[in-house]
């Protein structure tokens, strides 16, 4: 089996200390997380991992069915390259006197699809998005032209195989509610009081 | 001071009665009354203080054990859980305490044991100042608890315990460790009621049973003409030893034990063959590489279990029930995985066996084990040289507790002859260190174990080398009055070390050749009375003196030197190359 590049999506409760324990899973393997970013869904209380690693299958599997036995995580799906639609953003600061006086560059920036978000007199600051070869292309192209800053954020990525994790969070649920559940009464406000 | 705990029943009156204020010290005090718990041990400190203070009004409902270490403590702890089957629990102040605590926390861990460890913290203004005896502990025992958290204000604690219990003692067990600020355990709160924890959002205890796949497995079993089950500690965790016998016994199973399955069915029973694993009997890791269908049932084939992955039952279809999916395939790649708590799935596998005996089958297994008692066993049990061998101790012990004793062991040759050579009755029989090998877990987990069962007889096995690391905890025993029998088997050497350099490094003793103390001594400077002795024709008497004793007693043995543990699967080499001398 040959190791390829693996998004992790990891669904879990919005807890102080989660984010350890998730980074702890990975460097007890020796796993080096080339990608990491956290945030928000649409459900309220839920966030979202989206973990890039590359290794062989097996070891994917089996790491994610540890990361979704800890008590806060959901639910972890780990998927492939093909399998999700992903994104990152790259900024890019480049001397305004070069972008004005060099038409090649203009001609550069058109072709990478970028956007200027900021020009100073100074400078300015150009984002794209996309594939990892697409940001890295217009990097390349750019830095014999005093490019001064570069920055580049996780990959954030959606399965494209999924109807959202809503409505699994909802089926999940449902899953066997424990027998006196009923006689909880801190059941219905569950988020003020289990989620800390 | 009345109880403000509140059961079902009158959960609806009170919640409508005024609320009382209470500290936060005390609401850890009424959780554990609320969870049942009676005995705590623990060690004091500043930042637990108060929740110590508070515990002066609760003594006569909750006993607290002082130890003489926090390791012996949870060590405790971990005794009292694994034979009451209830949640232990401790309580270490900050720092040093807490730190203190982490070995016993890691052997819970990998052992499965529900634990909810208290820690003291410091005051929540000061946290990250590097405080006087501040430390991360939640982020320190992150990679070894269940779950862990920090509580700053009094009001959480209700629910945060609840929740702490909760996921202790709930689908694979373990410890959680909660670390209460100083300020958290001293504010008053409003208080109304302690309301025990049964959901958590995110939290699953047991899968859902797919009965598709019992059919599957059952159907495997049903074609098997060699099926071998192997049994681990999930048998007793889910107080399945019932359904786990009236399993075997329909299908006319051959079963072997992990160390922490060892007691969930009694060691005579006829389908008994044995321990697996590197010092396990010769027939069951000779046959795991012959049987057809291998059905594992609450274990988690360990490498020193499976011995070499890449050989290990190659040949056959393996059925592995287990609480803990993630468990399934991750060290042996499953035909059947059977996901869910052995006491549900087992009762439904049983139903839809045929019955079956397996004569032939088994007697594969006591052909070879007839072989094992002449090559080894007979000249451990009964040895011809004038030197006494550990196996013969446990012989007798045997004999003289009728097989009904809590065997608590340390780590080393004494336990892994201890494992192979007691004989149990009852379940939660034998405890010892399993997946963490922790040297000092024998005596403070004795104590523990003690307090977990009163009624039954507990001892206490340990080498010379482990002794010496929890040996403080004497002290416990003389303080509180716990009868435990103490059991030491002197042979001068970290034994199981030395027995791996004589056997893979040209006997290159290095550093572990181990002096002892004279322990009758050290044992009489905390009243507790002790007996040395060096012969066999001394042996049984004093075995019979320490057991009839009404207290703590210790009695040391003299054993031979180089004696060494066999059979054994060498490193690195597969189960069925398990060597017999
Ligand atoms: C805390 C700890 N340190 C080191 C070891 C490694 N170790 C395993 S067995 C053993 C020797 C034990 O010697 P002793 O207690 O005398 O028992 P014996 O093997 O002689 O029965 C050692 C050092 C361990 N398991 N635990």
């Amino acid at each position: 089996m040959n190791k390829q590049e693996y998004t992790l999506s990891i669904f879990t409760e919005n807890q102080i200390g989660l984010l350890n324990r998730i980074a702890i899973m990975f460097s007890r393997r020796k796993i080096n997380v080339e990608s990491l970013n956290v945030s928000p869904t649409e459900i309220e209380g839920i966030s979202r991992f989206t973990i890039v690693i590359n290794e062989v299958e097996e070891v994917v599997s089996k790491l994610s069915r540890q990361i979704e036995k800890q008590v806060e995580v959901l639910k972890a799906y780990y998927n492939t390259n093909d399998d999700v639609i992903w994104q990152e953003l790259a900024l890019y600061k480049v001397p305004t006197s070069v972008i004005s006086e060099k038409a090649k560059v203009e001609r550069l920036l058109r072709e990478y699809g970028a956007q200027a978000v900021a020009i100073r007199s100074d400078y300015t600051v150009f984002e794209t998005v996309g594939h990892r070869q697409e940001t890295e292309g217009l990097l390349e192209a750019l830095a014999p032209y005093g490019l001064i800053e570069f920055v580049r954020s996780a990959r954030v990525a959606i399965i494209k195989n999924s109807e959202g994790f809503h409505l699994k969070l909802k089926e999940f649920e449902q899953q066997e509610p424990s027998e006196a559940i009923i006689e909880n009464e801190f059941l219905d406000k569950r988020d003020e009081v289990f989620t800390m | 001071m009345e109880t403000l705990a509140i059961t079902k029943e009158e959960e609806s009156a009170k919640m409508a009665q005024p609320i009382t204020s209470i500290s936060g010290g005390q609401a850890v005090l009424e959780a554990l009354i609320a969870e049942d718990v009676t005995t705590i041990f623990g060690y004091p400190g500043g930042a637990i203080m108060p929740i110590y203070d508070a515990l002066y009004d609760y003594n006569d409902r909750l006993e607290h054990i002082l130890v003489r270490h926090e390791q012996g403590g949870i060590h405790a702890a971990q005794g009292y859980a694994r034979s009451s089957g209830k949640v232990g629990v401790v309580f270490a102040t900050s720092g040093p305490g807490a730190t203190n605590l982490v070995t016993g926390i890691a052997d819970a861990m990998i052992d499965s044991t529900p634990l909810v460890c208290i820690t003291g913290q410091v005051f929540a203004h000061l946290l990250g100042t590097d405080a006087f005896q501040e430390t991360d502990v939640v982020n320190i025992t992150t990679p070894v608890t269940k779950w862990n958290y920090q509580v700053t204000e009094a009001s959480e604690i209700p629910h945060v315990l609840a929740k702490a219990f909760y996921i202790a003692k709930t689908g694979r067990p373990g410890p959680v460790l909660i670390d209460i600020t100083k300020n958290a355990q001293i504010e008053k709160f409003d208080y109304t009621g302690y309301i025990p924890c049964n959901h958590i959002r995110s939290y699953r205890p047991k899968p859902k049973v797919r009965k598709e796949y019992v059919e599957q497995a059952a159907a495997l079993i049903n074609e098997a003409k060699k099926p071998f089950v192997l049994f681990g500690q999930g048998v007793v965790l889910g107080g399945a030893e019932k359904e786990f016998t009236n399993f075997i016994e329909k299908a006319g199973l051959p079963s072997a034990w992990t160390i922490l399955g060892e007691s969930a069915i009694p060691t005579a029973h006829p389908l008994n063959v044995g321990m697996l694993g590197m010092h396990g009997n010769y027939a069951p890791n000779v046959l795991t590489n012959d049987c057809d269908v291998l059905i594992a049932v609450g274990m988690r084939f360990d490498d020193r279990v499976t011995g070499r992955l890449d050989k290990y039952a190659k040949q056959a279809k393996i059925i592995h029930l287990d609480i803990d999916p993630a468990e399934i395939d991750k060290n042996v790649k499953t035909t059947v995985p059977v996901w869910g708590d052995c006491k549900e799935t087992l009762p439904m596998l049983t139903e839809l066996l045929d019955k079956k005996e397996h004569t032939e089958w088994l007697q594969h297994f006591r052909d070879l084990e007839k072989e094992e008692i002449k090559e080894v066993i007979h000249e451990e049990l009964n040895p011809t040289s004038e030197i006494m061998s550990m196996g013969e101790v446990v012989k007798i012990l045997n004999e003289l507790t009728n097989d009904d004793a809590i065997i608590v062991t340390d780590v080393g040759q004494h336990q892994m002859v201890a494992c192979r050579y007691a004989k149990f009755k009852n379940s939660r029989s034998n405890i010892t260190s399993g997946g963490l090998g922790t040297m000092g877990f024998g005596l403070p987990a004795a104590i523990g174990a003690k307090y977990g069962a009163p009624d039954r007889t507990v001892v206490a096995i340990a080498g010379d080398g482990g002794i010496q690391m929890t040996i403080q905890e004497l002290g416990t025993i003389m303080q509180f009055g716990a009868d435990v029998k103490i059991l030491i088997l002197n042979n001068n050497f970290l034994g199981m070390v030395r027995q791996w350099q004589q056997l893979f490094n040209d006997k290159r003793y290095s550093f572990v050749n181990i002096t002892s103390p004279d322990y009758v001594t050290v044992a009489n400077g905390y009243h507790i009375p002790a007996k040395k002795i060096d012969k066999r024709e001394d042996l049984k008497g004093a075995l019979k003196e320490m057991l009839d004793h009404k207290g703590a007693y210790l009695l040391e043995i003299m054993v031979g030197k180089e004696n060494n543990v066999f059979p054994m699967v060498p490193q690195g080499c597969s189960v069925s190359e398990i060597r017999l001398k």
